[in-house]
């Protein structure tokens, strides 16, 4: 019997391919849009972190209350040691130190006089060590626009922008004037190595990018930096793994009332990034809802249809003396097969499609040139382990619940009824 | 041969509600039907032929008064014992065929086999026999969109005797058929009525059908007006 009516699912293809089509459809659409959600919430924390807040940031005390104005005086010192003890106690974590600094920038004429001059945000990144990290983290390479990366030392990057609105270009020198560690003035003189643009629109106004060595000396930081940055190894934010190394952290480096003791702080913790993470799951959870239950709507409509589609032959059927309730089971056994294959496969190309977004994202830079946010410019996907099992939700439930639903009907009319709408 | 008893109405009533009102489609039948009869129910159109045939089908029910069929009350069936009674003792075939059009002509007259769990080398047997007496054994393997009425009406036949029922309600069996093909599914009907005691009823106004039958009972708005027996 269950071959028997196998048999006639699959040559009926508007009972087999049809609905199947239309659940692959359905699904891959959920899936896919899950996602790509998922993508741009993970995207836009992980530029967050590459650029600024690390996974976690380790700084003082003091340095992170005024964080907002680089309190360099505040910075961490002896950070040799502190790093060894990072790398040892947290093998699961990659560690870059950091100085933020402010300062000028001055270019001057062929006379030594300056020409021209603008405030400039500056990264003291290490980029000389042989160490590719930082490079990597802030996509350096790709970025470049003008030039080339600095090999040597007192070699700086500057954002094209800035770089253009004071007319110095790969090869000038220009002066950097700032403060030291101790407050006093420091000036020194750097080639322009290359430009760079970061596509967000914040990085490409005013910012320099020096070596960390260059930024210690000028700045008198021997051994110390502004903060110390933790990414897990496989780069993707984990609040329960961050969860665990800040708990480490605290039973290693106890809280204290020392102003210079390090302190940790995660992502979530800065620039309100964790209100943003919320608001951008919420957000997610609410489209990806919505598309669930637009999703669901269409499918159980289709099981709906399906259904009535066909009162003629659950007709026949009863009149050759099969029984209500065991048309009505092979009709929701029949819509599970129909769910679970049609989900099995619009799960599978959802996931693959958007595997490859995940590897090679999509590029929608030219359309975002103007954000002032640190958003990111290429989408990218992100495969979680709930991307596996969402699209069941319209592609089985859905299918068996618009079947079970169009199903009573057959209850609900006599027999005789089912029998007018034959005749007719 | 025409004496033991398959069906007993006393009184029987049906009624249907409708937007305006209350409608009577049978009002007060008696009438008995015994084994191996070839009888048709006969009347204008709206008379209640196809009612009365869905009450002794269990595929209606009584509104009152009694329809005893093959032993048993159809008021008093839960729908679970009506598709047994439909399923194991009663045959259907319909104007419009009503074959099922994914299957081909084996498969659907193997269906009501493969309710009533026959196995495998039953039911070919049973099929091949049922397409045997229809004339229909090289179509096993056509589908109902390759036959023609007549033969589609022929599978039919097929699939209501695979089983060999006591009973075959049969409405408006040549409605769609025409002359040729009527005689012809007509002529096979008697054949097996006489092979195998089969009891045929029949719902129609065709004068073809009714030129073989050997019981005429006539329906005028719901009431018997006539029951004869003829010489054929
Ligand atoms: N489900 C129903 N609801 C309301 N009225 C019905 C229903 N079924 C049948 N009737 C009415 O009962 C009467 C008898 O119908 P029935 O189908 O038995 O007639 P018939 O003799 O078979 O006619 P025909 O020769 O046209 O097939 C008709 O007037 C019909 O409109
Ligand atoms: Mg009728």
């Amino acid at each position: 019997m269950i071959r028997f009516l196998l048999r006639g699912i699959l040559r009926d293809k508007q009972r087999s391919l049809l609905p199947v089509v239309i659940v692959i459809i359905g699904v891959m659409l959920t899936v896919f849009l899950f996602c790509w959600l998922r993508g741009i919430l993970n995207d836009s924390i992980e530029l967050n972190a590459r650029f600024n807040a690390g996974h976690v940031k380790i700084m003082t005390a003091a340095y992170a209350k005024n964080v907002d104005q680089i309190p360099n005086d505040l910075a961490l010192i002896g950070v040799d040691t502190l790093l060894t003890k990072l790398k040892k106690e947290f093998p699961d974590m990659k560690w870059g130190q950091r100085i933020h600094f402010g300062g000028l920038i001055d270019a001057p004429d062929s006379k030594g006089e300056t020409r021209a001059q603008g405030p400039a945000v500056g990264f003291g990144i290490d980029m000389l060590s042989g160490d590719h990290s930082e490079i990597e983290r802030f996509n350096l390479e790709k970025s470049l626009r003008r030039g080339r990366l600095p090999v040597h030392s007192r070699e700086i990057l500057m954002s094209e922008e800035f770089s253009r609105k004071l007319k110095v270009n790969p090869g000038d020198t220009v002066t950097l004037i700032g403060s030291t560690m101790n407050g006093s003035m420091a000036m020194s003189n750097y080639t322009v190595s290359g430009t760079i643009v970061f596509g967000t629109g914040p990085m490409d106004q005013g910012s320099v990018i020096v070596d960390l060595k260059d930024v210690r000396n000028a700045l008198d930081m021997d051994n110390a930096a502004g903060e110390i940055v933790g990414y897990l190894k496989d780069n993707y934010y984990d609040e329960e793994k961050i969860g665990q190394v800040v708990a480490r952290f605290n039973r290693l480096f106890p809280v204290s009332n020392d102003e210079y003791a390090p302190v940790i702080i995660t992502l979530r913790q800065q620039n309100s990034l964790g209100d943003m993470i919320d608001e951008i799951k919420g957000i997610g959870a609410f489209a990806v809802f919505i598309f669930v239950l637009s999703m669901s709507l269409v499918l159980w409509n289709a099981g709906l249809l399906g259904g009535l589609r066909r009162y003629p032959e659950f007709g026949i059927r009863l009149a050759i003396g099969e029984d209500y309730s065991h048309i009505y089971k092979t009709m929701i056994y029949e819509s599970i097969l129909i769910g679970l294959i049609g989900s099995f496969i619009g799960t599978s190309i959802g996931l693959l499609i958007s595997l490859y977004m995940q590897k090679h994202g999509l590029d929608l830079s030219s359309m975002l040139k103007n954000a002032t946010i640190l958003m990111p410019a290429v989408f990218h996907t992100q495969i979680t382990s709930a991307a596996f099992f969402i699209g069941f939700i319209p592609g089985l439930l859905s299918t068996v619940i618009g079947t079970m639903l169009s199903g009573i009907g057959i209850y609900k009319r006599k027999t005789a009824q089912l029998f007018k709408e034959l005749e007719a | 041969m025409e004496n033991s008893t398959l069906i007993t109405i006393e009184a029987l009533k049906k009624h249907f509600l409708t937007m305006s009102g209350r409608f009577t489609a049978l009002n007060g039948i008696d009438l008995t039907i015994g084994k191996a009869e070839f009888t048709g129910v006969v009347g204008p159109s709206g008379s209640g032929k196809t009612t009365l045939l869905n009450i002794i089908g269990s595929l209606d029910s009584p509104s009152e008064g009694r329809a005893v069929v093959l032993g048993q009350s159809i008021s008093d069936l839960n729908v679970k014992q009506a598709a047994l009674l439909r399923r194991s003792r009663l045959g259907f075939i319909f104007q419009s065929y009503n074959l099922l059009p994914v299957y081909t002509v084996f498969e659907n007259v193997e269906f009501p086999l493969l309710l009533l769990r026959f196995d495998d080398s039953q039911r070919r047997r049973m099929v091949m026999d049922s397409l045997e007496w229809l004339g229909l054994t090289d179509k096993a393997k056509s589908k109902p969109a390759q036959l023609s009425g007549g033969e589609c009406q022929r599978v039919a036949i097929a699939r209501a005797m695979v089983k060999k029922p006591e009973i075959v309600l049969a409405d408006e069996p040549t409605a769609n058929l025409d002359a040729a093909n009527s005689h012809h599914i007509l002529k096979t009907m008697v054949q097996l009525n006489k092979e195998f005691n089969t009891t045929f009823i029949f719902a129609t106004h065709d004068d073809k059908v009714i030129g073989y039958l050997r019981r005429k009972i006539s329906l005028i708005d719901g009431k018997v007006a006539k029951d004869e027996f003829t010489n054929n």
